[in-house]
């Protein structure tokens, strides 16, 4: 009766992680880990960090996991046999070992991270060979305003480019702080209001890719969603003739409906775009006018 | 002249939502059963003389940890709720919380954790064990101490204090960033009882760490010098620096913020010259020491812990001192490391990520002094070592994901999403509250005179253990998906819905731990008779509070013990114990309720600012002032127990 017991001791933990392994892999079939698969060229460089970041740290992490199960089975109290040396406690050669291959990890990790940092500063222009497309973004209550300057379009929730060119994303906000997310693209950056922040993104391929935002904003956050699709350049160039024909205007009071709290807001196209919109979304928090209460959204400009 | 008496106050703030209703309701509940059964029980007198009005470090810890436990329950239910929301809220459903009710949940949840259940916790211990261990028989400021722990009963209550009176919490986020905490996007009161619920109750912090800093300086037995203070008292130390170091800094960010919404001036607002990432600086700068305010006595516990049940002296005892005062000291400038994403330059970003990183080793070397305690020692798997174990198995990943968010590169990716979420509930899960339930089972003879049963402790281990990973693996792996946090609601196509529930489902067995832990503790003091402990040393321990008996008398030590070397109490049985007999007369202070004044009239000072209560506010301010000249003329406040007196009580003692 024992031993059923003991083996059952050993059988039934196996048993428990099988089966763990098994409920997990079935949850996760066909899910799309967007961070392990990236389809710009920053989120590859963001991904190849991550891995490199913890192989490294493994390399320290399970040998001390291993040996800490290891130490507390082998000196249990009832294993009589095991050394025991109750007045060891310190041990020069342990010193420099457990000092030093720490500092050593952290050393090749600290190198990673200082290069790694430099090459996907989200201000650094990727490839400043090619043409790179401009794209203004102003994050508001609840959804994302995407400004082209030099075609001078604008859109709403969704933003299009072309596969291959850099883009300039500037990014601002007439709402409280957001953050502006792609993440098969590359990482994020905030979007705050009265500032510019930039992020400089290229997709590898043709796609569709989704968009949020990642920083609590206020009750529509959860529905601060857009679609970021990258296409070849001549579907590009057909996509602005067609916007330009078809959208309606965005004018300063169009924008100002616009910025007016909404949840969940659907697609929106506009051509032209009042000129000077984005400097004047910025500005207004910079030197409102006497009497203007400039925290308060949705206000004439 | 109703503006004037009862300021915004209208029926409005009188509880009417599902929620506020069952909240009040349940308040109610417990204060009618507590009152009768007070009443009948006739214990009214009992508890106001000999609990509420003690400054007995001892019955203050007590009162602390009863506190931090009830407000793990509360936490727990918001996080129960908002998981709930999670596993419901897919595609066409969007789940039983309106977005802004969520958002008030998780800011509620987060705040509650760290500052009323970690902090209790925390404070309970170190009042408890930290005057033992150092042998003395108080804190520095007796008084101070009263004070701060009633200071954080106020600011807990005051947490709660929306349920009855305004309805609504701040929307916000644990650190309520601005503009979204402004006005101008939370015009409620939420924002405002958030501000003052961290206001007082950090008030009480910052005093309590005055307190521990000023009395392990001070206070210590004759011969224990520093480097013979045990390492909990080390990490006590460091812990309450830090607490001294960064508290001033949130009592100013969070006043700077009031300004903006109270007298509308414009330090974070959007416009008018208002800088939002100033207020981020400043909150980070207090908040990440504020994590290590929590993990670091941990590291201290389990220090004694795996010392005393592997049966051997700590390993590299200085090389662990040092390894501490690292932490505390790299934990000052790796702040930004929490807002990579803010626009700063590369240098900027590799510096904080690199100063992040370094912090892994004084972290990797105390794991290796834990290792090297136990290596060659004779171990005893009590629960306290179940779970030293479990927190290296949680603890080794939370770190590899830490390290991992320090990369600036890979944090662009994982910034704001539930890797991040699922890393810092690991560092707190596993880091400081595993320490802290180990803590309290190591040294719940010591406060009791019984030991807790071991079975039901180490069932209550495996539930949190098994809950922890089956409700945290999913949201590290959500977060991979791109996952943000925060979310009340997700497409359907995302497929994150089976995850959310398993996670879910994790924390239903986590549920299920604590109320066995509940469940040991009633079971223990059932079988009290049985696991009695007479020695006052159970565990064969080192450190002095095994010297006394348990529960230690009200004055701790008849005689101060000298201490002559480390692990004082280990070497005085190598030696042979003798009782010292050469009593004298010994000052303690006297019980006073004067800090439960106090902490009212600051309680009601903040009701008064929440509501614009203008007399309301100058009868709080002038209330509290009175209480503070009243205490500072009172020359009466500590009594004298003589030697003979001594010598009963003890004598008493030795008969029982």
């Amino acid at each position: 009766m024992k031993q059923i017991s003991k083996k059952l001791k050993i059988i039934l933990p196996i048993l428990l992680v099988a089966a763990t392994i098994i409920t997990i892999s079935l949850l996760l079939r066909g899910h799309n880990f967007q961070l392990l698969n990236p389809q710009g060229i920053i989120a590859h460089q963001e991904r190849s960090t991550m891995f490199t970041a913890v192989l490294l740290m493994l390399t320290l992490a399970v040998p001390l996991l291993v040996a800490t199960f290891v130490i507390a089975y082998k000196y249990r109290a009832t294993n009589e046999q095991a050394d025991y040396q109750p007045e060891w406690d310190h041990n020069l050669e342990w010193e420099f070992i457990r000092w030093g291959l720490p500092a050593a990890i952290v050393v090749l990790l600290g190198i990673l991270t200082w290069n790694t940092s430099h090459a996907v500063d989200p201000y650094k222009k990727i490839d400043p060979g090619t043409k790179t497309l401009t794209i203004q973004v102003v994050a508001l209550q609840w959804k994302w305003l995407f400004i082209y300057p030099g075609q001078n379009i604008a859109t709403v929730n969704f933003v299009e480019f072309p596969q291959n060119t850099p883009v300039n994303f500037q990014l601002t906000a007439d709402a409280p702080m957001s953050s502006f997310w792609i993440p098969q693209l590359g990482g994020q950056m905030y979007a705050m209001p009265g500032m510019v922040t930039q992020l400089n993104l290229m997709a590898d391929s043709a796609g569709e890719y989704a968009g949020t935002a990642a920083e609590i904003n206020g009750a529509g956050f959860a529905g601060m969603k857009f679609t970021a699709k990258s296409v070849s350049s001549d579907d590009f160039n057909s996509w602005l003739n067609s916007m330009q024909a078809t959208s309606s205007e965005l004018t300063l009071a169009g924008y100002n409906d616009l910025a007016k709290p909404s949840e969940y807001n659907p697609q929106a196209f506009f051509a032209p775009v009042e000129p000077n919109l984005y400097n004047e979304v910025i500005m207004k928090f910079m030197a409102p006018e006497a009497g203007q209460d400039a925290d308060m959204p949705g206000m004439h400009m | 002249m109703q503006h004037f008496l009862i300021g915004n106050l209208t029926t409005d703030a009188l509880p009417h939502q599902w929620f506020t209703l069952g909240g009040t309701c349940f308040i109610l509940l417990m204060s009618v059963v507590v009152v009768l059964f007070l009443t009948y029980t006739k214990r009214w007198k009992w508890l106001w003389t000999e609990w509420l009005t003690s400054t007995d470090p001892k019955r203050i810890g007590i009162m602390y940890i009863i506190m931090a436990s009830l407000m793990l329950f509360r936490g727990a239910l918001d996080a129960v709720m908002i998981w709930l929301q999670q596993a419901l809220s897919s595609g066409a459903s969007y789940g039983y919380l309106d977005p802004s009710h969520f958002q008030q949940i998780f800011t509620a949840h987060g705040d509650i954790m760290i500052f009323f259940v970690t902090m209790g916790f925390l404070f309970g211990l170190l009042n408890f064990i930290v005057p033992l261990q150092i042998g003395t028989r108080d804190l520095a400021f007796p008084f101070l101490n009263s004070l701060g722990f009633w200071l954080y009963v106020a600011g807990a209550v005051f947490i709660n204090l929306f349920f009855v009176i305004g309805g609504d919490f701040a929307a916000t986020g644990w650190l309520a960033l601005p503009p979204l905490s402004e006005l101008a996007f939370n015009p409620g009161t939420g924002v405002d009882y958030w501000i003052w619920s961290l206001q007082i109750s950090g008030l009480g912090t910052m005093l309590g760490g005055i307190n521990f800093l000023v009395t392990i300086i001070k206070m210590r037995a004759p011969g224990m010098t520093l480097f013979r203070m045990p390492m909990f008292t080390w990490t006590a130390l460091l812990s309450s620096s830090l607490v001294v170091a960064i508290f001033p800094i949130l009592a100013a960010t969070i006043a700077l913020l009031w300004l903006d919404r109270f007298f509308g001036m414009h330090f974070f607002t959007a416009g008018f010259g208002g800088n939002m990432m100033m207020y981020v600086n400043l909150i980070w700068t207090w908040g990440h020491p504020e994590v290590y305010v929590l993990i670091i006595p941990g590291f201290g516990i389990y220090s004694e812990v795996v010392s005393t049940f592997s049966q051997k002296k700590l390993f590299g005892y200085y090389s662990m001192v040092a390894a501490a005062f690292g932490i505390t000291g790299i934990a000052f400038v790796v702040w930004l490391h929490h807002f990579f994403t803010m626009g700063a330059g590369a240098d900027v970003n590799a510096f904080f990520g690199i100063m992040t990183m370094i912090i892994g080793i004084p972290t990797a070397v105390q794991i290796f002094n834990w290792l090297l305690t136990m290596f060659r020692g004779r171990i005893i798997f009590k629960t306290p070592m179940f779970w030293f174990l479990g927190f290296i198995s949680t603890f080794t990943f939370g770190g590899i994901a830490g390290l991992l968010l320090a990369s600036p590169a890979a944090d662009f990716q994982l910034h704001n999403t539930l890797f991040l979420v699922a890393h810092f509930h690991t560092m707190v899960i596993g880091g400081a509250l595993f320490g802290i339930f180990a803590g309290i089972t190591y040294w719940f003879p010591k406060v009791t005179g019984f030991r807790l049963n071991e079975r039901l402790g180490k069932y209550a281990f495996w539930c949190w253990l098994v809950g922890f990973f089956t409700a945290f693996t999913p949201l590290y792996l959500l977060g991979l998906m791109g996952a943000t946090r925060r979310l009340d609601h997700y497409d359907a196509g995302t497929g994150w819905q089976p995850l959310f529930i398993t996670a879910l489902i994790g924390i239903c067995i986590i549920g299920i731990g604590a109320l066995l832990q509940v469940l040991q503790i009633f079971v223990s003091f059932k079988q009290r008779k049985e696991n009695r402990d007479l020695t006052g040393d159970p565990w064969n321990g080192r450190t002095l509070e095994w010297a006394t008996s348990s529960p230690p008398p009200h004055y701790n030590f008849a005689v101060i013990p000298t201490v002559e070397s480390r692990d004082a109490f280990w070497n005085m049985k190598q030696k042979g114990l003798t009782k010292p007999k050469n009593y004298q007369d010994i000052t303690m202070s006297k019980n006073t309720g004067l800090g439960i004044y106090l902490s009212g009239f600051i309680f009601l000072l903040g009701f008064a600012f929440v509501w614009h209560i203008l007399w309301l506010g100058i009868l709080g301010f002038a209330g509290a002032i009175i209480c503070v000249i009243i205490r500072a003329y009172d020359d009466d406040t500590e009594y004298v127990i003589t030697a003979s007196e001594l010598r009963q009580l003890e004598e008493k003692e030795t008969l029982h």
